[in-house]
Order: C-alpha cells, then sequence, then structure tokens
C-alpha cells in the first residue's frame, strides 16, 4: 500500500526523522493558509499523488512569496501529471504539500528495502541523491553502499556510520545522519514498509540532516496489525475497478487491452495474460479468483470485468485442483445469466470433475465457446475479438 | 527414489482444527500419506475422526505443542495451514522440534515475520518448503499440501515451481504425454521463502530417479537466474523452464507478494536470456512446458526412459 508524502513524512517524524514543516492543503485558500502559517521566505508547493518524477512534470514549484504560493497552488491543483510512473493518462492532483523552504547543502540518497537474495533488510545509501537511484545502480554501481541488517539486533550504530563516512556526509554532520537512519529502520520495521526511500536526503546550511521527500509503501500481507496506517490509504489514488475487487478477495489488477481475463491462481494468471499477447491479442486485466472461488466471487469477477467499456471478450481459464470444475462452470453460468452475457466468451476447463464442468456449460444455452487446451482458448478469444 | 518426501515420511498437520487443516489432511490421508497427527494449542488430548473420501474411516490425535506431537507420533515432517498471523510462529515451533521437514502453504504472512523466521533457521537443520505453496508431492507415496493428487504420475521428471496452478499445470501436461514425476515441490510465491530454486535443483541431480527438471518461475527477484548460472556449472541433468509474466506491467504486484518487476530488476526477458545462456530450454508458453521437454528428453534419448505413464 501507497501513502502520499505529507502522510509518510508524518509517519517517519513519530521517530524523531528531521522532515521540513509543512501542511496538505487541498484548496487554494488552504494552500495560502498554509504558507501564512509557516512564515517563511521560501515555501515549496509539492504535489500529492503516488508516483515518482512529479518535479520533472511540474508539480513541484518553489514560491518566493505567497502571491507566488497563491499561483502554483492554482496551477498545480487539478493538473493531471504524466510521469514515467503514472503511465500515459496521468495521476490528477487533488492535494498539495505546503512546506518551509530549506538551504540545501547536498543532497543523498538513503533507502531501506527486504533483500530477497540474503533474506535480510537492507539500508542502501549513495552520494548521489535526488537522481533516481535506478539509474545510479545501472552507470555506477560502486557509488551505492548497503549494509545488511540483523533482524534480530536491528540497524547498528557502526553500520550507519559505515555509510554516513561512504557517502561523505560532512564530518560533523556524521551523529546526526547516524541518528537519522536509525530512527528511518525502527519506522520501516515498526510499521511494516516494504520500501522506505529517502531521495533526497538533503544536509542543509544550518547543520541539519534532514528527508526532503520521503516515499513508504507498506506490506500489504502486514496491514492487519498497522490500523494506523490503513487510515491513511487515498482511496481515489486507487482504480476504482482493484478497489471493487478486493472487497471480494479478487487479486485484480487493470491493464491497456481489451481481452478480460478470468483465472484460478497468481502464477497461472499472468501465465494467461502471457499466451493471449504471444497469439496476438491484448489481455485487459489480470485476475486470480483465488483457490476458494465461490460463485459469488465468480460473479463479482465477472461483473468487474465486464464493467470494464474497453473489454470486447473474455477468456476464463481454470485449472480445477481442489476448486471443481463443475463448481467453476456453474459459476459461470449463474455470473453470465446475471450480468447479462454480451460479449464473447471463451472457457478452458481442466483438472477435477472437468466433465461434468463441460456438460453444465454445454447445457446452460449460453453462447459459450469452450477450449481444449490453454493455447486453443487464447487462439479463439484472440480470433473472436479481432472478429476474424 | 524422489526428493525430501516418501511413502516412510510420518506428517503432522499444524492448525489440524480448522477447515483448511482439516480438508487437506483428509485430502493427504485419501491419498495414502501417513499423517500421523496434528497440533491445535488448546486441543491437545482430543482425537479427530476424518471420513476419507473412500468411504472409510481415519483418526487424528490432537497435540497441544508439536514437540509433544513428535514425542508421541514419531513425525518427522509437519505441514502448516495456521493463519497468517500466527505462521511464522508456527514454522519456529516445528524448526525448533527438529523436524527434517517443514511446509509452509499459509499465504499472506506479513515479510518481517519471514525475515525473523529466515534469521531463526540459521544453524538449524530443518528444511522449509514455503510458505505460499502447494506443497510438496511424490506420485504414489506421498502427498503434502493442497495439489491435487491424480494428475501426477509416478516417473523421473522433478517439477520445482514458484506458482501453485502452474504447476498443475505442467504437471498435466507430462502426465497426459505418458510422462510420470519423481517429485513435484511447490517453492512458493513469497519474496523470503524456505528453499529457493538452487536448493531443490540440488536434490534433484543427487536423486537417481530423476533423469530431468522442469522449473517454473515468474516475475520478481533474481533466483531464476542465480539458479540458471547453478545449472551451467553443477547441473547433470537437462532442465527446460517457463517464467510467467512475460506481460506484467513494472511496479504492480501480481498477486503472488514476490511477483513484482521493481527498480528495473526481475523482467521475465532477463530471466529468459539467462536460462537460455545457461542451457536451459525455455517453452515460448504456458501450454508447450510438456512438449518442450518431450523434445529435449528425445534429443538427450532420455524419453522411453520417462515415459512411465503411458
Amino acid at each position: 500500500m501507497n501513502i502520499h508524502e505529507y502522510q509518510g513524512k508524518e509517519v517517519l517524524r513519530q521517530y524523531g526523522v528531521i522532515v521540513p514543516t509543512g501542511y496538505v492543503a487541498f484548496t487554494v485558500d488552504e494552500a495560502v493558509a498554509a504558507a501564512e502559517k509557516l512564515g517563511t521566505k521560501i515555501c515549496v508547493v509539492k504535489a500529492q499523488i503516488h508516483a515518482g518524477g512529479r518535479g520533472k512534470a511540474g508539480g513541484v514549484k518553489v514560491a518566493k512569496s505567497i502571491d507566488e504560493v497563491r499561483k502554483y497552488a492554482s496551477e498545480i491543483l487539478g493538473k493531471v501529471l504524466v510521469t514515467h510512473q503514472t503511465g500515459p493518462e496521468g495521476k490528477e492532483v487533488k492535494r498539495l504539500l505546503i512546506e518551509q523552504g530549506c538551504d540545501i547543502k547536498k543532497e543523498y540518497y538513503v533507502g531501506v528495502v527486504v533483500d530477497r537474495g540474503t533474506g535480510r533488510v537492507v539500508m542502501m545509501a549513495s552520494e548521489e541523491g535526488g537522481t533516481e537511484i535506478e539509474e545510479v545502480a545501472e552507470h555506477s554501481p560502486e557509488k551505492i553502499f548497503k549494509e545488511v541488517i540483523d533482524p534480530a539486533i536491528g540497524l547498528q550504530a557502526f553500520q550507519a556510520r559505515k555509510l554516513a563516512y561512504a557517502i561523505n556526509i560532512p564530518s560533523e554532520l556524521v551523529n546526526k545522519a547516524v541518528k537519522f537512519m536509525i530512527a528511518l529502520y525502527t519506522a520501516f520495521v515498526e510499521k511494516d514498509c516494504s520500501i522506505a526511500e529517502i531521495n533526497p536526503l538533503v544536509v542543509t546550511g544550518d547543520g541539519e540532516v534532514m528527508a526532503l521527500d520521503a516515499k513508504l509503501n507498506f506490506d500489504s500481507n502486514a496491514l492487519y496489525r498497522r490500523k494506523d496506517i490503513v487510515a491513511l490509504r487515498d482511496l481515489e489514488e486507487e482504480n476504482e475497478k482493484e478497489i471493487q475487487a478486493s472487497k471480494f478477495d479478487l487479486s485484480y489488477i487493470a491493464l491497456d487491452g481489451n481481452i478480460g481475463c478470468m483465472v484460478n491462481g497468481a502464477g497461472l494468471a499472468m501465465a494467461t495474460m502471457d499466451i493471449i499477447k504471444y497469439y496476438g491479442g491484448e489481455p485487459a486485466n489480470f485476475l486470480d479468483v483465488g483457490g476458494g472461488a465461490t460463485t459469488e466471487k465468480v460473479t463479482e469477477a465477472f461483473k468487474i470485468i465486464l464493467s470494464d467499456k474497453a473489454v470486447k471478450g473474455i477468456f476464463v481459464n481454470i485449472f480445477g485442483g481442489i476448486m471443481k470444475c463443475d463448481v467453476i462452470a456453474n459459476g459461470v453460468v449463474e455470473a453470465a445469466k446475471q450480468v447479462g452475457l454480451d460479449r464473447p466468451l471463451v472457457v478452458r476447463l481442466e483438472g477435477t470433475n472437468v466433465e461434468k464442468g463441460k456438460d453444465i456449460l454445454n447445457n446452460s444455452g449460453l453462447q459459450i465457446v469452450a477450449a481444449g487446451s490453454m493455447a486453443d482458448g487464447a487462439q479463439k478469444i484472440v480470433n473472436l475479438v479481432k472478429g476474424v | 527414489m524422489s526428493i525430501l518426501v516418501n511413502k516412510d515420511t510420518k506428517v503432522i498437520t499444524q492448525g489440524i482444527t480448522g477447515a483448511t487443516g482439516l480438508f487437506h489432511t483428509k485430502g493427504c490421508l485419501s491419498y495414502g500419506t501417513q499423517m500421523v497427527g496434528g497440533v491445535t494449542p488448546g486441543k491437545g488430548g482430543t482425537i479427530i475422526e476424518i471420513e476419507l473420501e473412500n468411504g472409510e474411516k481415519a483418526t487424528q490425535p490432537v497435540f497441544n505443542t508439536v514437540v509433544e506431537a513428535k514425542a508421541a507420533t514419531g513425525c518427522n515432517a509437519s505441514v502448516i495451514y495456521v493463519p497468517p498471523a500466527f505462521a511464522a510462529d508456527a514454522i519456529m515451533e516445528a524448526v525448533d522440534a527438529e523436524l527434517d521437514l517443514v511446509i509452509c502453504i499459509t499465504e499472506g504472512i506479513p515479510v518481517l515475520d519471514m525475515i525473523k523466521v529466515s534469521r531463526y533457521m540459521e544453524g538449524k537443520t530443518t528444511r522449509l518448503i514455503g510458505p505460499n505453496c502447494p506443497g510438496v508431492i511424490t506420485p504414489g507415496e506421498c502427498k503434502i499440501g493442497i495439489m491435487p493428487g491424480y494428475i501426477h504420475k509416478k516417473g523421473h521428471v522433478g517439477v520445482v515451481s514458484r506458482s501453485g496452478t502452474l504447476t498443475y499445470e505442467a504437471v498435466h501436461q507430462l502426465s497426459t504425454r505418458g510422462i510420470g514425476q519423481s517429485s513435484a515441490v511447490g517453492i512458493g510465491g513469497d519474496p523470503v521463502k524456505g528453499s529457493e530454486f538452487i536448493d531443490i535443483l540440488r536434490l534433484f541431480n543427487d536423486d537417481p530417479d530423476t533423469f530431468a527438471v522442469i522449473m517454473i518461475g515468474e516475475i520478481g527477484g533474481t533466483a531464476e537466474e542465480e539458479a540458471a548460472e547453478w545449472v551451467a556449472a553443477n547441473m547433470k541433468k537437462p532442465v527446460i523452464g517457463f517464467i510467467g509474466g512475460q506481460t506484467a506491467p513494472p511496479g504492480k504486484r501480481m498477486g503472488h507478494a514476490g511477483a513484482i518487476i521493481s527498480g528495473g530488476k526481475g523482467t521475465a526477458a532477463e530471466k529468459v536470456s539467462t536460462m537460455e545462456r545457461c542451457g536451459i530450454r525455455v517453452a515460448p508458453t504456458p501450454s508447450e512446458m510438456g512438449s518442450t521437454l518431450v523434445d529435449v528428453l528425445e534429443e538427450r534419448g532420455l524419453l522411453k526412459s520417462c515415459q512411465t505413464a503411458l
């Protein structure tokens, strides 16, 4: 789960990470009031969307007067920002962060991630702050320093010191940087983050070590024990169909194509998208109905797929293991009747009780095209959608 | 021969009194697995009666702790179905009891819990499979987990996979071609897990009854690349592969917690090219996992000896 920058900074502040003073604003008037409350000569007006690359897209402006705050706030609020992380359709800005400007001496990068290779949390730091860390990793990996953290004892001061010296934090500020890093790691663990990225971390003219930006992602498997984090969820930043699907415990991801997919199992669902593409089609979604799909879940899944106007046909690909094919077939028939199936439907069933399942589909009176294998089904739906 | 489990494996179920635990204990008993009891704290001392798929009745004693269960039953393996909030604790309890094998089916364990588990297991002898996996099966001998037993046939091809249903798909494609399996292992879809591809490939490499291996990976992480390099350096048997998620967009979690392309790492294209460079033939589509293996077996003169289920 993602949260906004201003929320991330609020979370970090609770752990003693130094962040600039700032206030969230939903309107231009609120932005002006926030700037007046800050009372600093320079304010930064920052678009709050769940995507990086806001600066390049014109979502971050430095204002030198209240008039400029008003001007920039009205420009940015309601604007659709297109960044490398939003996709071509972009994201509309509905919230701003109005923040005190600060005297930046130098920018650095600090990130905390889960490292699969070691099965540990790793803190990374680099002197190349402000730019995308992926680019640094690709072009000059020697400039990224890493410390693997033992979960039994947490990040130790000597590890933070090693990182701080490695990235050339000014000697007199190393202790502050160490404090910063330990606070960041504590926040990561206590809030069940999956990523915590500070880019840039800055050293200021008055000798502070500060998080100028904060990107926190949370482990969705751990949200059950982080109610305070769940309260920060901004549904407007998420895809409507994905929210609807999550209510029914369906794993759904919207994509750009026109062939709706309904599959059991994440691996098979990914593979189904792949095979549609292989035969020249474009999948409209990833949808895993899970191992314990019921008629109700299958019906909801159908409704979500059909509510996508771009969908020109549906491919149901089920390998019934514990889930029996006749149960799935009944669900498909029930759903198709309830929602009024108006687009081509190809169904591939395999596994437990497959013959029963096929009989149910054949006798349903619905226009259902049966497929003998994944490849057969994928080719059939691609042809139907293309009108071949 | 086989890997990890066989007809002598004695298994307890952690979370046996829950709906999922009970359902799959019944399935495994019906398959013929030596299920010898279960653990649910607070329910120790009770006996569960289970009606098998063939109508026969079986009983399973319930214990409060894994240590007690081991002392009473002589079990050497455990399978875990407890809810995600308690699953890490259940794994560590089984490790503490020094079982040889722990298979965790539970999906949705917080990753920081698994990091603690992985630290706890350092220096211990227990092998963990999963979490978030379908389990392990040696056809005709022992099924531990949630996979449909009947699609498997006894034979000489090893299967290792990060995905459950895709494993069934591969096994089905093999069985319908008359090619049996030595063992099929689901290692699970989480980013931090007990066993990786290399661990399982090493076991298949040393198993005289395994003649070839199918390795099914997906986007996210670099475990497939590392396994491919290991295969090039060590593997004496042909390996064929498949990678799911070739069309998945970056930054989106594709169902499995581990299936996400992040920071330009973990793309399917990178995995496929490394695997091919390391001598692993990769099936172009999930429909061709079986046929790709048949081609390779034929080229190596192994097809006949692998057709154990014709």
